[in-house]
């Protein structure tokens, strides 16, 4: 029930939000949009202009960086965000249990949830660095080379940025998934227990079905946010070695901080967001989301 | 009252029911757990040893124990500078969107108003827009308002980028609260204002800390932003300093390290006291569908 006294009142209190998003999130979408347009470079402001679909002629047909970096931005989201909703419902599943020391425990492992990926990259550049890291007092015990320097080989370096972003990444999944775990009823495996069914038949028959929409919507979140994330990257690999970790985000902030060509840059991010919108869309309409099961 | 919080939908099977052949053994607990755990705390581990250990040491503990990294941080690299303009900006944004989140959230869940859904769809919308690709058009929106190198700038683009998510948990959390117990102040001859600050406020308490954490846990951690809209060394925030200290300073790991718990206390000293709230309220959101 509703009740409304004045018809302003909702309006002036939503007003806030609105002025703010309208102002710093959809005119500034629109603007890249209309700077995609453009031939706009700070260091090159004689040259800049209308440019039509030129930018997007380069993109598409010159730019061996775009496809390149789109390529790799697919691989990172895909195996990230697999790797991290198979560690994270595991984690949830486990924390979901009665046991001593869990509200430790759960407190723990979330822990790196919090943590800024410029920092995740000082923590696991000072593990990976062959003077400081792990591999050196692995090789004390036998285990390895000793110089084993994960970041600096090219055969090797897409693992190590795995790694450490998953080290960040798990514990997104294992929070939301076991708050949903949460709102499974206890009757149902309470019956199905009765019932004789298993613990695997159990999972697959009743807490399956009921995180499906969780896993849905935390797997498509997670990924776009996997696609736009650079902090991680931009400071461990800086995209390299040979712009082997360059993701399409990147290359935009490379060309935004570095290059300044704002033109061009804008051109990459609206490709970016055409991809990432149809993308959702076509996951959200396959993985019949919302659907009954 | 403390653990009846963590679960806010009890579950209705007694654990004495359950037969021993459907229990978990310990083991299948405490070994994955103990392992998972050892991932994520030695790197943490790893970083707490370079910054209190003496340089040159090579010991696995942070024995005998020296300030001389954190020394060296805070007075000689101006992470005392970065730690109070990350302050600041992280404090800022945990106030403006709170307050901001809270009338609209307010808003949403009890009035019936033309272009709320609207309103809504929008929103969602805006969490496929990408933090990296507003860069360029926030510059130029920055330069014109005279806000590059101003922590302003930052907390602005930090509470737009938090609104959208922060008033879909506030109007959840407010729509979960009976309109009667509002009612009966208004009866009782509060004001609608006067209502909203002695029922419905005290009752949002986990999702004000849920969002307002997430706020300054977000704005903390934030790096793009910083890095583009900042310039001046004496405005960087502590993931820049952060960052130029992994650039430049690359031989010197115990000032990066020390630097990393400089930045790493404050979040995860938030974030250890608010996840049970997280996990409650994103439970609570849930149970709504």
């Amino acid at each position: 029930m509703r009740v409304a006294r004045s018809p302003r009142t909702p309006y002036v209190l939503i007003a806030p939000a609105v002025v703010a998003m309208l102002g710093f999130l959809v005119y500034p979408m629109g603007s890249v949009i209309y700077y995609s347009l453009q031939h706009y470079d700070v260091t090159q402001p004689w040259d800049n202009g209308f440019a039509g679909l030129e930018n997007f002629r380069v993109l598409l047909f010159e730019d061996p960086l775009f496809w390149q970096s789109l390529g790799f931005s697919v691989k990172w989201v895909v195996v990230e965000v697999v790797l991290q909703l198979l560690f994270g419902l595991a984690l949830a599943l486990i924390v979901n249990e009665t046991f001593i020391g869990r509200a430790v425990s759960r407190a723990l492992v979330f822990s790196p949830w919090a943590v800024s990926g410029v920092l995740t990259t000082g923590i696991w550049i000072l593990l990976y660095n062959p003077s400081t890291g792990i591999f050196r007092y692995l090789a004390d015990l036998g285990i390895g080379s000793y110089d084993t320097a994960p970041l600096a080989d090219p055969s090797t370096v897409f693992t190590a940025a795995v790694v450490a972003e998953l080290w960040r990444g798990v514990p997104f999944f294992a929070i939301l998934l076991l708050a949903d775990l949460q709102t499974v009823s206890g009757d149902l495996y309470e019956a199905a227990s009765v019932d004789g069914a298993s613990r695997i038949r159990r999972f697959v028959h009743i807490t399956l079905p009921h995180l499906k929409d969780a896993i849905i919507l935390s797997t498509l979140l997670r990924a776009v946010w996997e696609f736009n994330n650079v902090d991680l990257l931009y400071t461990l690999t800086g995209g390299g070695p040979a712009h082997q970790t360059t993701t399409l985000p990147l290359y935009v902030a490379a060309k935004a901080v570095q290059s300044h060509d704002f033109g061009y840059g804008s051109a990459l991010t609206t490709a970016a967001f055409v991809v990432l919108t149809f993308f959702s869309i076509a996951y959200l309409r396959l993985s019949k989301f919302g659907a009954r099961t | 009252m403390t653990t009846t919080l963590t679960r806010p939908v009890a579950p209705t099977a007694p654990p004495v029911a359950r037969k021993p052949a459907n229990r978990v053994s310990r083991w299948q607990i405490y070994l994955p757990l103990g392992l998972y755990l050892l991932f994520t705390l030695v790197p943490f581990y790893w970083m707490v040893v370079f910054a209190f250990r003496p340089r040159g040491s090579n010991s696995l503990l942070p024995w005998p124990v020296t300030l001389d990294n954190f020394e060296h941080v805070w007075t000689g690299m101006g992470f005392s500078i970065f730690f109070q303009n990350s302050l600041l900006v992280g404090v800022a944004s945990l106030v403006s969107t709170t307050v901001i989140a809270l009338a609209g959230g307010y808003a949403l869940a009890r009035y019936d108003f033309r272009g709320r859904q609207a309103f809504l769809i929008g929103m969602l919308c805006t969490q496929f827009i990408p933090g990296a690709m507003m860069l360029i058009p926030l510059f130029e929106i920055f330069r014109t308002l005279g806000l590059v190198n101003s922590l302003w700038a930052l907390v602005i683009a930090e509470t737009v980028f938090q609104l959208p998510l922060s008033l879909i948990l506030i109007s959840g959390f407010v729509k979960n609260i009976p309109i009667e117990l509002e009612q009966a102040a208004w009866v009782d001859g509060c004001s609608r204002l006067r209502g909203f600050f002695a029922v419905v406020l005290p009752m949002l308490r986990p999702a004000l800390v849920a969002v307002g954490s997430f706020a300054f846990i977000h704005s903390w951690n934030n790096f793009l932003f910083a890095l583009m809209f900042v310039n001046e060394q004496d405005k960087f925030t502590l993931p820049v300093g952060l960052a130029f200290t992994i650039g430049e300073f690359s031989a010197d790991f115990g000032a990066l390290a020390a630097g990393g718990v400089v930045a790493a206390v404050p979040v995860v000293l938030v974030f250890a006291v608010i996840q049970r709230y997280l996990v409650q309220g994103l439970s609570a959101g849930a149970v709504k569908g």
